[in-house]
């Protein structure tokens, strides 16, 4: 064994001499893979944590949403339908919720106004998220003033701002009474715009949708399960801008492949010869190769996850954040939790250090295997 | 100093990078129950159901509670109008078909 080892010491100090020999275009090799590395390790790490942290925090998420359906679209649910809902054996916990959408000129950015179960301020006070203190610079005792329905201005005291630990769910929250919110859009007294319930068996959850279609079909029910499927499936690598990342990505590696498996460079060829005609076997050469492929790719594989890890985890992924920024005038700042499983790691690998090293051999034994003399006449 | 050991010497250091930055993760994860927890709380008392990740457009900001006539919220045919829907495609469960529609 001691042998074997010792050779392949050898012919691993001469690849790094041979490299050494072309520093400038190994560097640049290096370089270019250690990037796209970066980007397709940034892309599921990235993808991963949010859909893990997504599922750990809604998870606490309603049982039940009821919306009601007018010609296909979700329209504001009569309190009438909660007495129904309260019939159905197995439900508890039945309310309805008022929410709705508010767009400030002042900033551009859009609004979650809600009314929370038990709202413990004054009427004519709200209580905001992170995301819409920031956009409009308002602190705790400053007057917000919201356009009503009818174009005239209501005064808002701001009595707090939620918690920016929970800045990914409530960043363009903005919390007040019942009351201000029917007053702000004219919304009449008994109707919600949804129902949320309880049930209290969760296998019993889908019979339970099924019996509120049959009392109310003008509803559509939205179980927890559904919720957590959605973003279970959100920046699912088979969609939108991240198949696009991949198949940029997975192009480049073809290139590189290509480059690679359409055959060696004069002076390779020549290298080749020479150690050939000096009396190197053709295993030699195949080891001398695999250890050049193994080399960049192992150099550029172990770089690149650990760059993607600095780049998704310790700073704002500031490769990702103009993308996912896009028009946003209110986005959350966030820091996802770490979120890197052996699974995702062995993916990379395979996708990135395998192509690369089985592309480096495929050449090199064609030019081993041929006669050194014809190889270096050539 | 032989090259190969220098080589095996920078994987080594590698190696111990990738360690580091998963006791970091780990580290980090141990720590994050009180910010999970603060998130968690807000959701069950406000009973929310999305992420607050794209606010321009009600289906990329409450996706899961978007109903089948999204797409064509302003007529047939509709283009997508905001960006994020290019990120944020439809759930999963919208797209389920349930029976043969013809």
């Amino acid at each position: 064994m001691r042998p074997w080892i010792e050779k392949q010491r050898n012919i691993l100090d001469f690849t790094l001499s041979s490299l050494a020999r072309r520093k400038g275009k190994n560097i640049a090799l290096i370089c270019v893979y250690t990037v796209l590395v970066v980007l397709l390790a940034s892309v599921m790490f990235f993808t991963h944590a949010l859909r893990k942290e997504a599922v750990l925090v809604l998870r606490d998420s309603p049982a039940m949403i009821v919306q009601r359906m007018v010609a296909g679209r979700h329209d504001l649910i009569p309190a009438g339908y909660a007495d129904s809902i309260r019939t159905v054996k197995g439900v508890s916990a039945v309310r309805g919720r008022l929410w709705g959408y508010y767009f400030d000129p002042v900033v551009g950015a859009n609004y979650t106004l809600m009314v929370p179960e038990v709202f413990e301020h004054p009427a004519g006070s709200v209580v905001i998220g992170a995301g819409v203190s920031r956009s409009r610079s308002a602190m705790t005792g400053d007057i917000l003033p919201l356009r009503g329905y009818d174009g005239q201005l209501s005064y808002f005291t701001v009595a707090g701002i939620l918690a920016s630990d929970s800045e990914l769910v409530s960043s363009d929250l903005m919390l007040l009474s019942e009351q201000d919110f029917r007053k702000l859009f004219n919304l009449p007294g008994g109707v919600y715009t949804d129902i949320v319930l309880d049930v209290r068996n969760s296998r019993e959850i889908a019979t339970v949708a099924g019996k509120i279609v049959r009392l109310l079909p003008d509803t559509r029910p939205i179980s927890r399960n559904e919720v957590l499927r959605t973003y279970d499936s959100i920046f699912d690598w088979r969609s939108g801008i991240v198949v696009v990342i991949l198949f940029a990505v997975a192009l480049a590696f073809v290139i590189f492949a290509w480059d690679k498996a359409s055959g060696l460079s004069a002076e390779e060829k020549k290298e080749i010869g020479v150690l050939k005609a000096i009396g190197w076997e053709t295993s030699d050469v195949l080891w001398l190769k695999f250890w050049e492929g193994t080399v960049i790719s192992l150099t550029s594989f172990l770089a690149g996850i650990l760059l993607a890890y600095v780049h998704v985890f310790l700073t704002p992924a500031a490769l990702f954040e103009p993308v996912l920024k896009g028009w946003s005038v209110l986005y959350p700042e966030f820091r996802l939790l770490p979120e890197v499983s052996a699974y995702q790691v062995a993916t990379l690998f395979f996708l990135t250090v395998v192509p690369y090293t089985v592309a480096t051999i495929i050449p090199s034994w064609r030019a081993a295997t041929i006669d050194p003399d014809a190889v270096m006449r050539a | 100093m032989r090259k190969s050991t220098l080589f095996f010497a920078f994987l080594g250091f590698l190696a111990i990078a990738l360690v580091f930055a998963a006791t970091d993760a780990a580290y980090r994860r141990g720590r994050s129950a009180e910010h999970l927890r603060s998130s968690s709380v807000l959701v069950r008392d406000l009973a929310l159901t999305d992420l607050c990740l794209f606010s321009e457009a009600r289906y990329t900001r409450h996706p899961s509670q978007a109903d089948l006539h999204t797409p064509f919220q302003d007529h047939p045919f509709a283009l997508e109008h905001f960006p994020s829907g290019s990120l944020l495609t439809p759930p999963a469960v919208l797209k389920e078909r349930y029976a043969p529609v013809d």
